[in-house]
């Protein structure tokens, strides 16, 4: 197990050092350098920019250094939680983050629960039910959750609450609710907010994870170790439930490596959409203004808390099946 | 070299010896696919191919797409850049065909006019429909000026008012008074043209590395394999996002388009990799591929005549199933407005529009590009199901 574990370990470190070379071309892909674009930037809001805060800048980022130099700083820039600073908001990004981060990572978390919450009794119920109504039902809706893409399910939703309901669905908290410190009332108001881009969030995923369970399902009810147990006397649903649905479980688990980056981008396509303050926003933001810097070290740490989630995952598969534990089969 | 030729798949030298007509060998397929022995590989996949119902429905719609792409300029009513001022988020007009008056009835299609209110609270102005004014409407109707294929040109569109100035909005306008269905129709052409440009591209890309790393294997296959595991661990909005947002400002729309589809394509070639290099693994220990080489064939030759016609048809179907994810990729990265920007017209640009809920409430007709992309990516979905079913006739 712990050899695995280090296995594991080295291959995420190294894959989060390719990735953070990946970021880094993407960050110098824009014509111009750094202090360029700052000194454009605060011409265009009608500033000057200070001679002394120019040179930090170069000095900071290493500009006059060769490539890999700069690289480095920006790395070590990254380790030791110094992100850069945000122009527009006029904060360093680390301070951005640690308030944001906290939202982003509840409502992606929580849409992951109400994914497999959603997609396992549903996958279980058309595989055992095969061709069915339910069945037919939820192939469709799992259809309509693969073609609809996020930011439309986002905007149909918000169109029908508004025109319907006459609720706005946008943000997470009422307004007065906004800047309050937390508290049961605070949390409530959160809840009523939260459920959409939650439910938007989780749907494209749980279309794929019941085509996933359902046909693995249906490969397992066939075996005959399943008709020797009925044969027994046990009851179906015990039969169902303690033996086929367990095997059947596995590769959803496994899925988990992939089901995380459509999370994650789902999840900033519709926190755009209903303008959540999540740090989603604020990469769209540094993106269209090209703020490279905030916007790299953002798309870092997405891919950061992606690899965490893949390797949690393959934690999990491995404490389940001892195969993969013992190196006899590959985790995914 | 006759070594070779005997050595082909049997699919191969099948396809030389059927030379009856498609249609009788098909009616002799169809019913319960009993195979005579004597068909062709691709008969056999287009009789599985036909036995999918959702499929074949949706290769029609497909066509109706196809169709509307190619022919945009004569669909579309109006000039899709063309802005009325006059007519700003206008309701869609029903298409009436017989038109009724006091002299009795005949054909004659026409829509009703708009008339202007001022809502008393947001002194907003609002069109609704005005029944008491008849726009009439023809077909083949004199409009802009275009070029059919960009070389004939013409000025004639399929449906168009009588009077070229009057409004035809069949499902609204937008913002600034354009026309939704031309911009619609035209969104489409680029829309279905980025899924298909970014597919071939990725196509391109992971036949050749998946075609390399399964046929040759060793160090090349293992760090093809981590590349796109590497790929694939990421999430790809943010860094088709990042990557876009690199784009220089000042690069013309054709630029900015032919970017966007390369950076859909360079993320998007690892499954087709994944899919041609378990077909080559798979081909490889096959008797006849050891046979061809033995003979002292070439593996450009190996590859291409003998390798290549067995996989084409799997080939084809992840093809298929890869371009609703680019069509959707587009979709949000144009919606974000990091993609294809405004003057260029694509489903997801449109959208852009429908962002504001307030105008959403009363211009719903703005999400009309959505309907589009849900049908498009069904039909698509469901076209590379009914391929995957029969792109191995063999089986079963």
């Amino acid at each position: 197990m712990i050899a695995y574990l280090a296995r594991r370990l080295i291959a995420m470190i190294l894959t989060l050092l390719i990735l953070s070379m990946v970021v880094f071309v993407v960050i110098q892909l824009p014509p111009g350098d750094f202090v360029t674009s700052y000194i454009a930037r605060l011409s265009s809001m009608g500033e000057v920019p200070d001679e002394n805060v120019v040179e930090a800048i170069r000095a900071q980022y290493k500009l006059d250094d060769p490539l890999f130099v700069q690289y480095w700083a920006w790395l070590e820039g990254m380790f030791t939680g110094n992100f850069g600073f945000s122009f527009e908001m006029k904060r360093p990004v680390a301070e951005i983050f640690s308030q944001r981060i906290g939202i982003s990572l509840t409502v992606e978390i929580l849409a992951i629960v109400v994914m497999w919450g959603i997609a396992i009794p549903i996958g279980i119920y058309s595989a055992v039910y095969q061709y069915s109504v339910g069945d037919y039902v939820a192939t469709i809706v799992g259809f309509l959750g693969i073609a609809v893409p996020n930011f439309l399910f986002a905007l149909i939703l918000m169109y029908v609450c508004y025109v319907w309901f006459g609720v706005t669905i946008t943000g997470l908290n009422s307004p007065d609710f906004a800047n309050e410190r937390w508290s049961l009332a605070k949390l409530l108001d959160f809840a009523s907010h939260v459920w959409a881009p939650v439910l938007v969030i989780a749907t494209g995923g749980a279309a794929t994870l019941i085509r996933v369970l359902r046909a693995n399902l249906l490969d397992e009810l066939k075996k005959p170790y399943v008709l020797t147990a009925r044969a027994k006397g046990l009851k179906r649903h015990k039969v169902i439930m303690r033996y086929p649905v367990r095997v059947a479980m596995n590769p959803l688990i496994s899925v988990v490596g992939w089901v995380l980056p459509t999370v994650i981008s789902s999840s900033f396509v519709t926190a755009i959409v209903l303008n959540m303050p999540t740090l989603s926003p604020i990469l769209l933001r540094a993106l269209l203004s090209q703020d490279m810097y905030l916007a790299g070290a953002l798309i870092l740490f997405m891919g950061f808390l992606t690899m965490i989630g893949t390797l949690l995952s393959d934690i999990l598969l491995a404490w389940i099946d001892p195969r993969i534990r013992m190196g006899m089969i590959g985790a995914r | 070299m006759t070594m070779t030729t005997e050595n082909l798949s049997a699919a191969e030298a099948d396809k030389d010896i059927v030379a009856t007509t498609e249609d009788a060998q098909l009616d002799a397929v169809k019913p319960g696919l009993q195979y005579g022995g004597t068909e062709s590989q691709w008969q056999l996949i287009r009789a599985r191919f036909r036995r999918h119902r959702l499929a074949r429905v949706s290769l029609w719609i497909m066509a109706v797409f196809a169709i509307v792409a190619i022919f945009a300029e004569f669909l579309a009513p109006k000039d899709p850049h063309d802005v009325q001022a006059r007519y700003t988020y206008a309701p869609p007009q029903a298409l009436h065909f017989i038109d009724r008056d006091a002299d009795g009835w005949r054909i004659k299609p026409y829509v009703y006019d708009y008339k202007v209110e001022v809502e008393a609270e947001s002194l907003r102005r609002v069109f609704r429909i005005d029944e008491t004014k008849k726009i009439y409407v023809r077909f083949f109707a004199e409009g802009f000026e275009y070029k059919l294929f960009g070389l004939i040109p013409m000025n004639r569109h399929l449906i168009g008012p009588e009077k070229k100035r009057k409004p035809l909005f069949l499902i609204g306008s937008d913002r600034l008074g354009r026309d939704m269905l031309s911009r619609l129709i035209y969104g489409t052409r680029i829309s279905l043209s980025v899924g298909l440009i970014g597919v071939s591209m990725s196509l391109f890309l992971g036949v050749l590395i998946g075609g390399l790393a399964g046929f040759y294997g060793g160090l090349f296959d293992a760090a093809t394999q981590r590349v796109i595991e590497f790929l694939r661990s990421l999430p790809t909005i943010p860094l088709w996002m990042g990557l876009s947002a690199a784009m220089p400002r000042d690069w013309s729309p054709l630029q900015i388009y032919f970017a966007i589809t390369l950076i859909l394509s360079l993320l998007g070639w690892t499954e087709l990799a994944r899919v041609v290099r378990g077909r080559f693994l798979a081909l490889k220990s096959e008797d006849y591929v050891s046979a061809a080489l033995y003979d002292g064939a070439s593996h450009v030759r190996v590859v291409l005549r003998h390798m290549v016609p067995a996989f084409t048809s799997h080939i084809i179907t992840a093809a298929s199933l890869a371009i609703p994810g680019m069509i959707l990729a587009e979709t949000a990265l144009s919606f974000l407005g990091l993609g294809l920007q405004a003057p260029v017209i694509s489903w997801g640009v449109l959208l852009q529009e429908a962002q504001n809920i307030r105008v959403l409430a009363t211009a719903p007709w703005l999400l009309a590009p959505g309907l589009a992309i849900i049908v498009a990516v069904l039909a698509m979905n469901f076209i590379g199901d009914g391929l995957r079913d029969a792109a191995d006739p063999y089986t079963h």
